[in-house]
């Protein structure tokens, strides 16, 4: 009960009305830049780090702890509204989420996701009080291997999911996974189909394919249907608001997002990507609904964006436990914490208490401040629906393509994002899905060079990969994953026969 | 997006005048720092390290920091010497590990047509084990490898960067064959790190900075630093010092477009040389734990010169660029 007393001195911290005002102004930019494509949350404190110098250490972090939250929600807002994930953690909510919006139902669909968002944050919150010490020993046990098999269950899972049939499906995967091999090699050092373009060298940018693809091949594809029948979009249809049915069928798919989100995000590889889509594939196999899926499933916007959030506070486990960055962000925030020279590590929660716990009940005060913030704001949100589409896709070309600019200036990057445009428009054209295409750059340069790292540890044994507990477990999740459907089918169709 | 980008811009550019103000009559220099890197490293933050201390001290009356991130630096230093010829408030943030990443690059573009202006700080390589390992000594570790450097695994940051080059020397110093090291690259330090506590690998190498919490709770074992051996202390002993032949540092400096006159150059050196001994440059190196290497003009243009040579032939012994 130790941590629950040092958790009230922490808010006791955090409630004092200047370091409110910083958790609201933190809150307040991370939204507004996780809305833009292209200017993420690590681009903003690496912005604000010269000027919070001058303030409290514990009043710059809270600040830096509320951009990061606010930068998640933010990007699922745009997700959601417009097809354009502000990041490459809320493509998973871009899904469905755009689906409802399309279908009148964009408050629910913000409303699930910002109340997602704060459980997660919350229950994410309280695992990272209570289990940091004992998660990160788990992490750190994690070795290549490791990462291998959970990154073969992702694709098991991920290629089953999406698309009417598995030929088109894995279509799509395969062309993620050809993007994935471009750049340097990190194992070897040398350049792959990168052609002598230096642009190249750092792999394809997630952020330049998922804008590409969603939002400008979106784009190309509403300007080539417009003369066939013009889309009606209705903004609002039903409630605006969760109906009690929405709340029935978010509750769970928000805990099981949380389940995925902070295990995954604490482990110093796991990231954000893979629980949002595990939790989206759980969501589609075990719904009550499964017809809405492809329409616009409640499920779809809830679970994910619980993953994204519970990733995002599972994150700082190895952030203030190891030291350990794990993500841009995150590393942004280590370079805070050693402006005021502390660093974080294995003696952080020993020397500096206030701080850490301060930053954990901040934590809470930022989730509830989103929550307070966005909810009235989903009315105003919604309304950017209700623009006449050639302006709103017009609108959505110049924000895609500023913030790609604005990431990575460079014409080789504008280029490719409209290569990729042109790319999302045929496989919508064609009728193939385009999220494998993402989740392929993501997990496969992943699972490749933590395949070549577990032989390279093992001097090229391959019986690493069952030697290891976790490994071997996780490899046969994913076999039963691969084989039990057929097995069923078998079975059922030898039950027909016999009846 | 660039409304509130330019905002943010002009807050920064406000707070950093208000500080100059206060400080000392504003001196009229209006730099660009270029960091060729995303946010959040090295590079980066020594950027903006100079941004701080120039703007307080009064030596800048403005500084900007951009970022351009890609391939090692090769993509920042190709707009330095194309875009900027000639702009004699333009510096770019440079360091070390460019040197190897524009020969394993095959860059077109290399540092000889850069300006050389100042090296401002320098890190030295750690080499560490897990708290548990029966290797207690550089000398155990040296022999292992002279025994089978394949089954010797490293954990460090990417192909070809200075930690790679660090295990190499490392080899080769022990006496064994440095193409047959095992060393095994991670996205940064930080995931090494992971690899090391885990007791995945035998030994990690990386900037002393991403170990120094880990050691001092125990956890990591410091066998030695590749510092010179006159610089060793009790808790941080050299590897020189224990009888093997390896000193590096990641240095990182600041180099200026090509095409500049000699005043231009001597304006920015001028500036580099008020900065390194302002307090407020020392107080940043003080919080980073960055040791301070400052040297200017033709002694880095040599040095550099220098670095270069000996990188290109370490990277050609371990098969990463072709002779």
């Amino acid at each position: 009960m130790e941590a629950f007393t040092s958790l009230a001195s922490g808010l006791s911290v955090a409630i004092q009305p200047m370091n409110l005002l910083f958790a609201l102004i933190g809150v307040l930019l991370g939204t507004a830049v996780g809305v833009l494509p292209g200017i993420g949350p690590a681009l903003t404190v690496a912005l604000l780090l010269p000027i919070t110098f001058k303030l409290d250490p514990a009043g710059s972090i809270i600040m830096f702890a509320g951009i990061y939250y606010g930068g998640m929600y933010g990007g699922s807002t745009t997700a959601i509204l417009i097809n354009t994930p502000g990041e490459s953690a809320s493509m998973a909510t871009a899904l469905e989420g755009n689906l409802m919006a399309k279908a009148g139902r964009g408050g629910p669909a913000l409303a699930t996701s910002a109340i997602g968002s704060f459980v997660a944050g919350t229950i994410a919150t309280l695992g990272l009080t209570l289990l940091a010490p004992y998660l990160v020993e788990v992490a750190v046990s994690f070795g290549p291997e490791d990462y291998f098999a959970l990154m073969c269950v992702a694709f098991v899972t991920v290629s089953a999911t999406f698309g009417d049939s598995p030929v088109r499906g894995l279509s799509s995967l395969f062309i993620g996974l050809l993007l994935g091999l471009v750049g340097i090699d990190i194992l070897s050092g040398q350049s792959r189909l990168s052609f002598g373009i230096p642009e190249l060298y750092d792999n394809i940018e997630v952020t330049t394919l998922a804008v590409g693809l969603f939002a400008v091949g979106e784009a190309l594809y509403v300007a080539s249907r417009r003369h066939i029948h013009e889309e009606k979009l209705e903004a609002v249809r039903g409630s605006l608001w969760m109906t009690k049915e929405d709340w029935k069928r978010s509750w769970k798919p928000w805990l099981r997002g949380t389940l995925y989100g902070f295990p995954i995000g604490a482990l110093p590889a796991g990231g954000a990507e893979i629980p949002t889509f595990l939790s989206y594939a759980t969501e589609k196999k075990l719904t009550k609904y499964p017809e809405d899926f492809g329409k616009g499933a409640i499920e779809g916007v809830a679970g994910p964006e619980a993953a994204n959030n519970a990733s995002a506070a599972g994150t700082l486990v190895p952030l203030l436990t190891l030291g350990l960055p794990t993500s841009a962000t995150a590393a942004m925030m280590l370079a805070g914490f050693q402006q005021y020279g502390l660093n974080p590590g294995p003696l952080l929660f020993a020397e500096q208490p206030n701080l850490v716990w301060g930053l954990i009940a901040s934590l809470f005060i930022a989730n509830t401040m989103l929550l307070v913030l966005n909810l009235p704001l989903v009315g105003l949100w919604v309304k950017l629906l209700a623009i006449p589409q050639p302006w709103l896709y017009a609108g959505i070309l110049v924000f895609a393509t500023m913030g790609t600019i604005a990431a990575n200036p460079s014409p080789v990057e504008l280029i490719m994002l409209a290569v990729f445009g042109v790319l999302g428009f045929l496989m919508r054209r064609f009728d193939f899905p385009i999220a494998p295409v993402v989740v392929g750059l993501i997990l496969g340069p992943i699972a490749e060079s933590q395949l070549r790292r577990a032989l390279s540890i093992s001097l090229g044994d391959p019986m690493v990969l069952l030697q290891s507990p976790i490994s071997a477990t996780l490899l046969g999740i994913a076999v039963i994953a691969l084989v039990l459907p057929f097995v069923l089918k078998g079975m059922g169709r030898f039950k027909a026969v016999e009846d | 997006m660039s409304h509130f980008r330019k905002g943010l811009w002009r807050s920064a550019l406000a707070a950093a005048a208000v500080a100059g103000f206060v400080t000392s009559a504003a001196a009229q220099m209006e730099l660009k720092i270029m960091a060729p890197a995303a946010p959040g490293g090295g590079w980066d933050q020594t950027a903006r390290s100079m941004q701080q201390a120039l703007t307080q001290a009064g030596i800048a009356k403005s500084v900007q920091v951009a970022n351009v991130p890609g391939a090692g630096g090769s993509i920042g230093i190709a707009q330095l010497v194309n875009n900027s010829k000639g702009d004699g408030n333009q510096l770019m943030v440079m360091g070390y590990v460019m040197v190897g990443a524009l020969l394993t690059n095959k860059s077109p573009v290399t540092l000889d047509q850069t300006t050389p202006i100042a090296r401002l700080t320098s890190e030295y390589e750690a080499i560490v084990v897990p708290a548990s390992s029966p290797i207690k000594s550089v000398k155990e570790l040296a022999d292992a490898i002279k025994a089978d450097p394949a089954k010797v695994t490293w954990a460090g940051g990417s192909a070809g960067g200075v930690d790679h080059i660090a295990a190499a020397l490392f080899a080769k110093a022990a006496g064994a064959d440095p193409t047959k090291i095992n060393y095994i690259p991670f996205s940064g330090g930080g995931e090494a790190l992971a690899a090391i506590l885990g007791g995945k690998v035998t030994a990690g190498i990386s900037g002393y900075g991403e170990f120094e919490s880990q050691v001092k709770a125990g956890k990591l074992r410091l066998l030695g630093l590749t510092s010179p051996a006159d610089k060793a202390t009790a808790d941080l002993p050299s590897i020189k010092a224990q009888g093997l032949d390896l000193e590096i540092a990641n240095w990182r400096a600041v180099v200026a477009p090509p095409g500049i006159s000699a005043d231009q150059k001597k304006a920015l050196m001028d500036a580099m040389d008020k900065m390194a001994k302002s307090k407020e440059w020392q107080e940043i190196l003080k919080a980073k734990g960055w040791e301070d290497s400052y040297m200017s003009g033709d002694a880095f243009a040599k040095n550099l010169a220098d670095e270069q040579g000996r990188t290109k032939d370490v990277l050609t012994a371990v098969g990463l660029v072709k002779s």
